[in-house]
């Protein structure tokens, strides 16, 4: 299908958006993705709620509890998405933390994520070592992209692994952070951003992590490929609903 | 001497991490450099001579150390076989939670780092951890649950008094599972100078390994002591409460591969392993991540980790340690679960007969000679993991003393 593949050869900078799944409603899901591509978004991750987000700041977590609370799972997200390829053409990540994975049968996971037409996952607490020695080959019978994380205190030999493993783009963390924190984008991220350019990696790189409004777009794609906004984009959720996406999409580019 | 050294026993960990099928590094990028670098240096800075110098002394004499191995008569004859308690109550700060933090401030100093986190349930890791930072200067700071800080207020104002930093969590059961998601957030936000220094045999490789290793000194000198006593190195069963599992860690660790030692780890059940308020791992977990572990834990069918319940703060974790779920699933150790109630009463008998108030956690392993038949000849190491005056007003409200 190579959606994602095709979206990065497109010229422009992306637009990518993390939303939690099941929230602020159970049934949102459908109709969020349907707006966000509607008002141009280029990407979207959906993120598989999880009770213990270790690397998600206040926003999410919260998000993530009342989505769980709404009584959002594995199998009803699946379901929610049954037909979402007739309604959305965008490139469809589903983000999430391991264990919910890892209950569900990472190859059934797998199974569901190509039935219903999701073309990668983002699954921070699982290591790229664990990765090419277990999942790789299922990922790949399945058409998944799976898309790793770098961060401003990974090592050059690291981060050229990473790229070695990766299919689709870098994850690049714009800072040292959980999600949500606002360390805004000065110099020593503009730096980060050009060193790990000037690397020239095969895949390219979109960044996440603080970014919540033009100013911050516009500096995290200066040196990359795009940009994902999630916890601003929660918040806004929380504030206006899903009466908010379209101006709040507008307000970036 | 700690060692240092991977052996080819089954149930210690392999070069990858692993004990059996569980353990692993299950984190974030964000935190990988901080992880990698203590992997690759926590046994090469162990083995270092001054290190192990500095280690032994301050054990010696800051610790306290060696604890007594007390034959406990009374109780003995209670329950009719010979039962020896291992005093880690009498190390400084009233458990056993120091032999680790002080082997880590060492080796955070050694990595260079000049700020200090930890994770705390009972408040005795926290204590732990704000004492060797005031011994060594460092900044502290400590994530406590809500409700343990509630429950545990001498433990918060010990810590005050030590100079750290008492950080309440707040999301979920905000008891020691929340406090750890607390920490490890800190730490993916402070990568460069900060040691997190963890308090049990939890969270990714190296530190299960490296904290069993630093309370492995409970175990071998059981085996000096008990040689002593009954002319024997090896007892016939060692005894431990598991929350995450360091004390057991230590107290099981040279026994390990004896396959002649009994090993018994005990589990808090709560109100009772099907009232839904439990921790009992070993009975309603399943193999999952946690805090950057492969192990067993309390989770729904969806994968979502569940809040555990015991009176016992310390004991109050929806997980164990790798090690401990491989001792289970192998069959090498016997689980046991006790209840609150078992527990308590369990405390004020040995208040009773021996005169020692023991922590609640420390109870739950005492408890197990009501049910659990031992022969008249055998010899039985209770680890008594800590003393109790952090829980006085709870054994003072539960029995309206
Ligand atoms: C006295 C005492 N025993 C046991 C524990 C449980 O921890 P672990 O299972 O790591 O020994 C604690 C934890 O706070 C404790 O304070």
């Amino acid at each position: 299908m190579k959606r994602i593949q095709n979206k990065l050869s497109e010229n422009n900078k992306l637009l990518s958006i993390y939303f939690t799944a099941g929230y602020p409603k159970l049934d949102d899901t459908v109709e969020i993705l349907q707006l966000l591509e509607k008002d141009g978004v280029d990407m979207i991750e959906i993120g598989l709620p999880f009770s213990d987000p270790l690397a998600d700041g206040p926003t999410i977590q919260e998000s993530s509890q009342v989505a769980l609370k709404n009584g959002m799972t594995t199998e009803i997200l699946f379901q929610q998405l049954k037909d979402i390829r007739k309604m959305v053409s965008i490139p469809l990540l589903i983000m999430g933390y391991f264990n919910p994975v890892l209950q569900f049968g990472v190859e059934n996971f797998c199974k569901k994520c190509a039935e219903v037409g999701i073309d990668g996952l983002i699954l921070p607490d699982l290591p790229l070592a664990e990765y090419e020695e277990h999942y790789a080959e299922i990922f790949k019978k399945y058409d998944l992209l799976n898309i790793f994380l770098i961060t401003p205190q990974t090592s050059e030999e690291r981060i050229r692994m990473i790229d070695t493993a990766s299919e689709g783009f870098i994850y690049m963390v714009s800072s040292a952070s959980v999600t949500g924190s606002s360390s805004g984008f000065g110099v020593s991220q503009q730096e980060y951003f050009k060193r790990v350019e000037s690397l020239q990696l095969k895949n390219p790189q979109i960044v996440g992590f603080g970014i919540n409004n033009s100013g911050t777009f516009q500096r995290a794609t200066k040196h990359a490929k795009g940009a994902i906004i999630g916890s601003a984009f929660i918040k806004m959720l929380s504030e206006k609903g899903l009466a908010g996406i379209s101006s709040f999409i507008k307000s970036i580019r | 001497m700690i060692n240092t050294q991977y052996s080819n026993m089954n149930y210690n960990v392999n070069e990858k991490g692993y004990y059996g099928e569980f353990g692993g590094a299950y984190i974030p990028e964000m935190l990988y450099p901080n992880v990698e670098e203590l992997r690759q240096n926590y046994l090469k800075v162990m083995a270092e001579e001054s290190f192990q110098k500095e280690f032994h002394q301050l054990l010696k004499d800051y610790v306290g150390r060696p604890t007594p191995l007390y034959f406990a008569k009374r109780l003995s004859e209670k329950y009719n076989t010979k039962i020896y308690l291992k005093r880690e109550d009498l190390c400084h700060t009233g458990a056993h939670k120091v032999n680790n933090t002080i082997g880590q401030i060492l080796m955070a100093k050694r990595l260079g780092k000049t700020r200090i986190i930890a994770e705390t349930g009972a408040g005795q890791h926290g204590v732990a951890t704000a004492t060797v930072c005031a011994l060594m200067g460092l900044e502290c700071i400590v994530f406590m649950g809500e409700v343990d800080i509630k429950r545990q207020a001498p433990n918060v104002a010990r810590m005050k008094m030590l100079g750290a930093k008492v950080v309440p969590a707040t999301s979920g059961s905000k008891t020691l599972k929340d406090a750890t998601n607390e920490a490890i957030r800190d730490w993916i936000n402070n990568p460069v100078d900060t040691h997190y220094i963890i308090g049990s045999v939890v969270g990714p490789h190296p530190y299960p390994d490296m904290v069993a290793r630093f309370q492995s000194v409970i175990s071998e000198e059981i085996k000096t002591q008990l040689k002593e006593k009954e002319g024997r190195e090896n007892p016939d069963f060692v005894v431990a409460c598991v929350g995450g599992g360091s004390n057991a860690a230590g107290a099981f660790y040279h026994y390990l591969d004896k396959p002649e030692v009994g090993i018994i780890a005990v589990e808090a059940a709560g109100k009772g392993i099907d009232t839904g308020e439990s921790a009992s791992t070993s009975v309603l977990g399943k193999v999952g991540i946690i805090h950057g572990s492969k192990t067993l834990l309390m989770q729904t069918a969806d994968g979502q980790i569940t809040e555990p319940y015991s009176i016992s703060a310390g004991l109050d974790y929806p997980g164990v340690g790798p090690m401990h779920a491989n001792l289970f699933a192998s069959g090498r150790g016997e689980f046991i679960s006790i209840t609150d109630d078992e527990a308590m009463e369990a405390g004020l008998k040995l208040c009773k007969l021996e005169g020692i108030i023991p922590a609640i956690e420390s109870s739950h392993a005492l408890a197990i000679f009501e049910n659990r038949k031992f022969k008249k000849n055998d010899v039985v190491v209770v680890n008594l993991s800590g003393r109790g005056d952090k829980d006085l007003d709870i054994y003072v409200n539960y029995f309206k003393l």
